[in-house]
């Protein structure tokens, strides 16, 4: 037996830097094969012509003016929490915390809102809620960001036990707020009055998140790319040691990171309670302080990337739930399609950074 | 290229049919497919569509959840039975959160074109008083809910049944069945302890399982019930859990008021009889499953509807009874006691007739007292101030649509035990 070193059939290479239409195309394709794979799984499973499911997706989100809005508003706030978080991780900072950041500054919203409602003018409790929200989501940041700066914990573990003591404490006060008694649920606060809700602009109800989103995109990414805190936080990501070496105090920007970070998040919390839901439950998040995550890491912390990675989740999402409505399908059937294409697009990124070299044949007619 | 091109133009003209096709047929679509859903996972009672039908109403429904619960499923089976029977075009938006995604919902429908549109859930309530406002031209009712009476909308209702009738009647089932273990030596009179899994110490709540308990104690005046709440409407694990230790604390028969499977599954593993919900669980828990109470919702669906159709107002509160057919028993398990069937039809007939009343100031106390007076919180503040004497005629009057339908008996009666109350 002739000894022969078999070559695989293929091998994993790593790509220099695609151009961006390459890039865009690749993400593109895969996008399709998710739809097209989504069709054809509807189609055998429920025997419905893909091509209607395709256009429940869109009709989903854009179906009337009403839908389009909505799919706008959830866009901004799933950018805004993944802006939020970006900062830190961008640092290395592994804040999985987000959810209990938005969550806690939205319970402070309510809090001012059901406290202060009926003692103060509107003006002065909105700007109480602002003060409030912004300064519990810094904290909820700030806890974990000074014991790794301190002792060097594990952000990872203490970003996420956060969550459950915000999760905890929404879960007491709502009981503590609840009307009717026994009923388990706050219900919106101050209907009557309004005193506490964040004022429309331009006569819509939908439109601040957005224009919150559209201002702190732009924030973003002028801090991270062209502001010199923003580069301190782009040398510790890389390497603390450099860091250190030249003469940044790596803790000093870990904790102001998080305050940032943090304080952001408290602004989505603000958002959703003042803004939107007008009040607070243990799932006002709904998640989305983990899907932020994945938003940032798929553009690669680049907040322009983020706009198009949140308008994707949320336009699937929402296509996703109308599919299920529309023919009477069980809710978990579009969380099967919201994760084929989540695993499309996440599959997507290994063939941007690496390509398969498939073993060439005249290599294999000389062996 | 050319064939590309006509390709491309037949692929595009593809498209643009199905688009438009949709565009125009996408609301009927949806409702025949939920009723087909629907009708899958249940047969509900079909009746002869002709007749009755209306015209000039579409209705829209809004569900916490989906088929999957117990409570929603019996609200989608009235909605789909009635909008059949009355031969009007309907949709359904299930797994609808309590929160802005309710008004969105609401307000989707109402833009569908919907002019009779029904939430569900408890905490739907606020969002749809908010969608009620925007659209003054479109009827809402809302479920279990306590606003419509205060918040003076003509075009917000509530609506809700007195389970309670439905819950003594089980309660009588139950009664029996403890007697029959007392008879066969299997436990003492003592030990005729039932156990009842709540969601929060909420009226509804407390409400359910002490006409539960009077209604067992009307037949079998030895027993106790122990009382645990899980913190949640819909809590598989935490209801199996509460469920369990409430057996394992010597409890005999299990009830409960919560919307999963989790308390009959927990029964029927452990072979303990068990009193259901919203529906029989027979099918699930043939061994253990005795009887089930459940608020049907059609008769309001085709009030409502009826309503809408003549352009008359719809009551503020409406509360279905025994006699309109909005409160209903299951059919017995086969693990009931002998008589049972007997038993409870003649105590159907009192309730019917007025001769008995659920909440007799004689049957019970509280604190060793009989209850004389009590104000309920019938206006929804968030003082809970009372605010509605409820007690007259020697009974307490529970969803009396003076006051409001959603229920407010909130009193503690001797010899139910709450073992834990942080919700």
């Amino acid at each position: 037996m002739k000894e022969k070193n078999k070559e695989p059939l293929f091998h994993i290479v790593k790509r220099d830097a695609l151009p961006w239409y390459k890039s865009l195309g690749i993400r593109f394709l895969a996008i399709l094969l998710a739809l097209i794979l989504c069709g054809i799984i509807t189609t055998i499973t429920t025997g419905i012509n893909p091509l209607q499911v395709y256009q429940s997706i869109v009709l989903g989100a854009f179906g009337s003016v009403r839908k389009t809005w909505v799919t706008f508003q959830n866009i901004a706030i799933l950018l805004l929490i993944a802006l939020a978080l970006t900062p830190a991780f961008k640092m290395k900072f592994w804040n999985i915390g987000g959810e209990g950041q938005v969550l806690i500054g939205g319970l402070v919203a309510a809090a001012s809102m059901i406290c202060l409602g009926d003692k103060l003018p509107n003006a002065v409790v909105i700007l109480c809620m602002i003060v409030a929200s912004l300064a519990a989501g810094a904290i909820w940041g700030f806890i974990p960001a000074f014991f790794k700066a301190k002792w060097n914990t594990n952000e990872t573990l203490s970003t996420l036990m956060m969550n459950y003591i915000a999760t905890q404490l929404v879960a007491f006060y709502t009981i503590v707020w609840e009307v009717p008694k026994g009923s388990g649920k706050i219900g919106i606060i101050n209907q009557n009055t309004n005193v506490g809700w964040l004022p429309q602009i331009f006569g819509s109800k939908y439109l601040l998140s957005i224009v919150v989103a559209v201002v702190i995109t732009i924030f973003m990414y002028v801090y991270l790319n062209y502001s010199k805190q923003g580069y301190e936080i782009s040398v510790v990501g890389e390497s603390e040691n450099t860091a250190k070496y030249v003469g940044i105090k790596v803790e000093k920007v870990i904790i102001r990171t998080m305050l940032l970070s943090g304080a952001l998040c408290g602004l989505v919390g603000l958002l959703l309670v003042g803004g939107i839901n007008h009040t607070v439950t243990t799932t006002i998040a709904g998640g989305q302080g983990f899907t932020a995550v994945l938003v940032s890491w798929m553009s690669k912390f680049n907040p322009l990337t983020m706009v198009f990675s949140s308008f994707l989740i949320i336009f699937m999402n929402r296509g996703a739930s109308e599919i299920s409505t529309n023919f009477g399908l069980n809710h978990s059937y579009s969380d099967i399609l919201t994760g084929i294409i989540l695993f499309f697009i996440i599959g997507c990124e290994f063939f941007i950074t690496y390509r398969l070299q498939f073993r060439k044949k005249a290599e294999k007619e000389e062996q | 290229m050319k064939k590309k091109v006509v390709s491309l133009l037949a692929a595009m003209a593809l498209a643009v049919t199905a688009l438009a096709g949709c565009g125009s047929n996408n609301a009927a679509t949806t409702g025949t497919d939920a009723a087909t859903v629907a009708a899958t996972t249940e047969a509900a009672a079909t009746t002869e569509a002709a007749g009755e039908a209306v015209s000039g109403v579409k209705a829209g429904f809004i569900f916490l959840h989906d088929e999957n619960s117990t409570y929603d499923l019996n609200f989608l089976n009235g909605a789909k039975a009635a909008c059949e029977k009355l031969g009007i075009e309907y949709m359904t938006k299930t797994n609808i959160p309590e929160g802005q995604e309710a008004y969105e919902a609401a307000c989707e429908l109402a833009d569908a074109g919907c002019n009779f549109i029904f939430a569900d859930s408890f905490g739907h309530e606020d969002y749809i008083i908010e969608a009620a406002k925007e659209y003054p031209d479109v009827q809402f009712s809302h479920a279990t809910g306590t606003k419509a009476h205060t918040e003076g909308l003509d075009n917000f209702h509530n609506a809700f049944a007195s389970i309670y009738d439905g819950r003594y009647l089980a309660g009588i089932v139950a009664g029996m069945k403890l007697n029959e273990m007392i008879a066969n030596g299997d436990i003492t009179e003592d030990q005729a302890k039932m156990g009842y899994v709540g969601a929060y110490t909420y009226a509804e709540v407390m409400s359910g399982y002490t006409s539960f308990f009077l209604g067992a104690r009307s037949v079998c005046p030895s027993v106790t019930m122990d009382v645990t709440f899980t913190g949640s409407w819909y809590d598989e694990t935490a209801e199996k859990e509460a469920a369990n230790k409430l057996i394992e604390g010597g409890c005999v028969l299990i009830s409960q008021h919560a919307d999963s499977m989790g308390a009959p599954t927990a029964c029927e593993t452990a072979g303990v009889p068990n009193v259901s919900y919203n529906g029989s669980t027979e099918a699930a828990c043939p061994n253990t499953f005795l009887v089930s109470s459940r608020v049907n919702w059609e008769p309001y669906f085709e009030y409502a509807i009826k309503c809408v159709a003549d352009g008359t107002p719809i009551n503020t509160d409406w509360c279905g009874t025994l006699e309109t057919g909005s409160v209903e028993l299951s059919d017995l398990g086969a693990a009931v006691a002998e008589g049972t069937a007997e038993a409870v039809e003649a105590a159907k007939a009192d309730l019917i007739a007025g001769k008995t009343h659920v909440y007799d100031i004689t049957t019970f106390t509280v604190d060793g007292k009989t209850l004389d007076s009590y104000e309920a919180d019938i206006d929804t503040d968030p003082d809970y101030t009372p605010d509605h004497e409820v007690v007259s005629d020697g009974y307490f009057h529970e969803s009396d649509v003076a006051f409001r339908s959603a229920p407010y008996f909130n009193v503690r009666i001797d010899g139910i035990n709450l073992l834990d109350e942080q919700y």
